[in-house]
């Protein structure tokens, strides 16, 4: 399978502060990686790197066969963000259609409105948020509003998404299913993920590969190889331990108290 | 320069009366010269106010419009004193004013101190200029309340001009421009120059107020660039259809507002502010009882149970 993504020797540096180095690595195409890692080491600049919003400090870095370029079509993108401010009296539908060609020119005329209002509409459909769409997004919930935008991601037709605590202010029914939303859509149009996350738990399930940053370096492995009570002890500088149940599930504990609060 | 008139449009001799004959009040309205320049000029201005002004709204930007218009008080009494138009310091200072505000982007947000500070520093230095010009305050007071009455046709080209350009340019930029206002940071990733776009944004928005300023006048520019706009945002989700009834609810307070000061004896200022103002109370208030009916649907209901639910 053809690396999504090629890392070698890759540092970041932000504000002239060396944030992380040496980070040789590789994510294959439709891969699901949970990108994990305490406060402030760097998951985020691992984003803006793979989206050409920051140059490598050093190292090279490869995404889908071509260096790292803003506005790659092939990028679908959720940041990190607060619940949006319910005084935003936009539809939902308007904030997916951006996605489609909110980057191009001029008002949509033409055959062209239709059909960025299929694929406005395909991919409402493809989240399950027909129901709520055309609904001010300031007004529905926090899961209302992560399903949206990720539709936003999806109406550009990406390769890759790259979605950043889209679980954080989520409650943990909601984190299951947001997260079991993502894998069914990785899986079945065989998307490559990235997913930035504060809590394992409700990924532990989908997940391939876990990479972590931490300690100004980036490891990645398979979740049973590095989510361990010595590795994750050791990533989050604090005491953790991996715990194990009957159907073979992990759990992690000690960051409970920390995923419940989110308040990064 | 036709003396701006604050008081009133017409001498007391000639006053029009307004009668159910509404073909003869429409070429009443219309019998002088002055009106008409008034009504063509007032119409692009409130359109293009009501337009750029959604993005204002959307932007959070309405503080730093109210700057901007300010800090064109001192361009404008600045030229005068120099012997130009007015317009052309009030352009020249709320560009240059906006394009820094534009450069200083998102961190625009929450700087209300440095704007007010600027702005009264402006407002200061036209106080400065008024004295030194040694006019009548009506110069000063024609700025900081709008003179529509005393528009000459060249001064309608003039906003023709403007008017059109803000209108191509907000259409020309209106999906990067929307993108980056409501979704900064994806926006940027998509490859859209929201730096550039903030920049330039605020040079069409000091524009926009420069030309709006004829109307209202520095003090007043909220009835035209923000209220129409806030108004409209609480009535429609829709870009679009927000954008045409901020326009359409310019355009209406300007004509209202010009309709009654030709036939009654006070500042057409005051009359476009007071549709304004009670027009965005009226607003408020049906939109809260709809929200309430709303609230009232068992759907909605349930709804609020799921979303508390753990």
């Amino acid at each position: 399978m053809s690396p999504a993504i090629v890392a070698d020797g890759l540092a970041a540096a932000y504000g002239g502060r060396l944030i992380w180095q040496n980070a040789s690595f590789t994510v294959n195409a439709g891969e699901f990686v949970a990108v994990l890692g305490p406060n402030g080491a760097g998951k985020s600049t691992l984003f803006r790197l793979l989206l050409g919003l920051l140059p490598p400090a050093a190292g090279t870095l490869h995404v889908l066969g071509e260096s790292p370029r803003r506005g790659n079509p092939a990028i679908g993108y959720v940041p990190q963000r607060r619940n949006i401010d319910a005084d935003v009296n936009i539809r939902g539908r308007d904030f997916v259609h951006l996605g489609v060609d909110g980057n191009q020119w001029g008002v949509g005329i033409g055959p062209a409105v239709a059909d960025a209002d299929g694929r406005v509409d395909k991919a409402v459909a493809a989240v399950d948020a027909l129901a709520y769409a055309d609904r001010p997004i300031g007004r529905i919930s926090g899961g209302e509003q992560q399903r949206l935008l990720l539709a936003q991601a999806l109406a550009g037709q990406p390769q890759m998404l790259l979605l950043d605590e889209p679980l954080a202010s989520l409650d943990l029914r909601n984190q299951i299913v947001i997260a079991e939303l993502v894998a069914s859509l990785a899986q079945a149009n065989g998307f490559t993920v990235l997913l930035i996350a504060h809590d394992i738990n409700p990924l532990l399930p989908i997940v391939d590969r876990v990479l972590y940053v931490a300690h100004g370096g980036v490891a990645i492995g398979k979740p049973n190889e590095v989510i361990t009570t010595e590795q994750l002890s050791r990533l989050y500088d604090a005491p953790v331990e991996v715990l194990h149940d009957s159907h073979g599930h992990m759990f992690v504990v000690g960051l409970e108290a920390e995923s419940a609060h989110h308040d990064d | 320069m036709i003396e701006p008139t604050i008081i009133g449009a017409l001498a007391p001799a000639a006053a029009p009366y307004f009668g159910w004959d509404l073909v003869r009040d429409g070429q009443e309205l219309f019998r002088y010269g002055f009106m008409q320049h008034a009504f063509e000029a007032g119409t692009i201005v409130a359109v293009s106010a009501g337009v750029i002004g959604y993005f204002v709204v959307l932007r959070g930007l309405s503080f730093a419009a109210h700057g901007l218009s300010h800090i064109g008080f001192a361009g404008a009494t600045g030229a005068v004193l120099l012997g130009a138009q007015p317009i052309v310091g009030l352009l020249a200072f709320t560009a240059a004013a906006g394009a820094v505000m534009g450069a200083l982007g998102q961190r625009l947000r929450g700087r209300d101190v440095v704007v007010g500070i600027v702005m009264m520093w402006s407002l200061g230095l036209g106080l400065l200029f008024t004295a030194l010009y040694k006019g009548s305050a009506s110069l000063a007071i024609g700025i900081l309340f709008g003179e529509i009455f005393g528009i000459d046709s060249q001064q309608v080209v003039v906003t023709w001009v403007a008017g059109v350009l803000t209108l191509l340019a907000v259409l020309v930029a209106y999906r990067p421009l929307l993108f980056a206002t409501l979704d900064e940071e994806v926006a940027e990733a998509k490859g859209v120059p929201v730096r550039g776009l903030s920049v330039a944004f605020m040079v069409i928005l000091a524009v926009a107020v420069s030309e709006a300023v004829q109307v209202v006048g520095v003090l007043l520019i909220f009835a035209l660039i923000v209220a129409p706009a806030a108004i409209a945002e609480r009535f429609t989700t829709r870009p679009i259809r927000g954008i045409l009834l901020s326009a359409a609810l310019a355009v209406l307070f300007t004509w209202a507002g010009l309709t009654v000061a030709y036939y009654a004896p006070y500042p057409v200022g005051f009359f476009i502010t007071t549709i304004a103002f009670w027009s965005y109370v009226l607003a408020r208030l049906l939109s809260y009882l709809a929200a309430r009916r709303g609230a009232a649907r068992p759907g909605a209901w349930r709804e609020e149970q799921v979303r508390h639910s753990p």
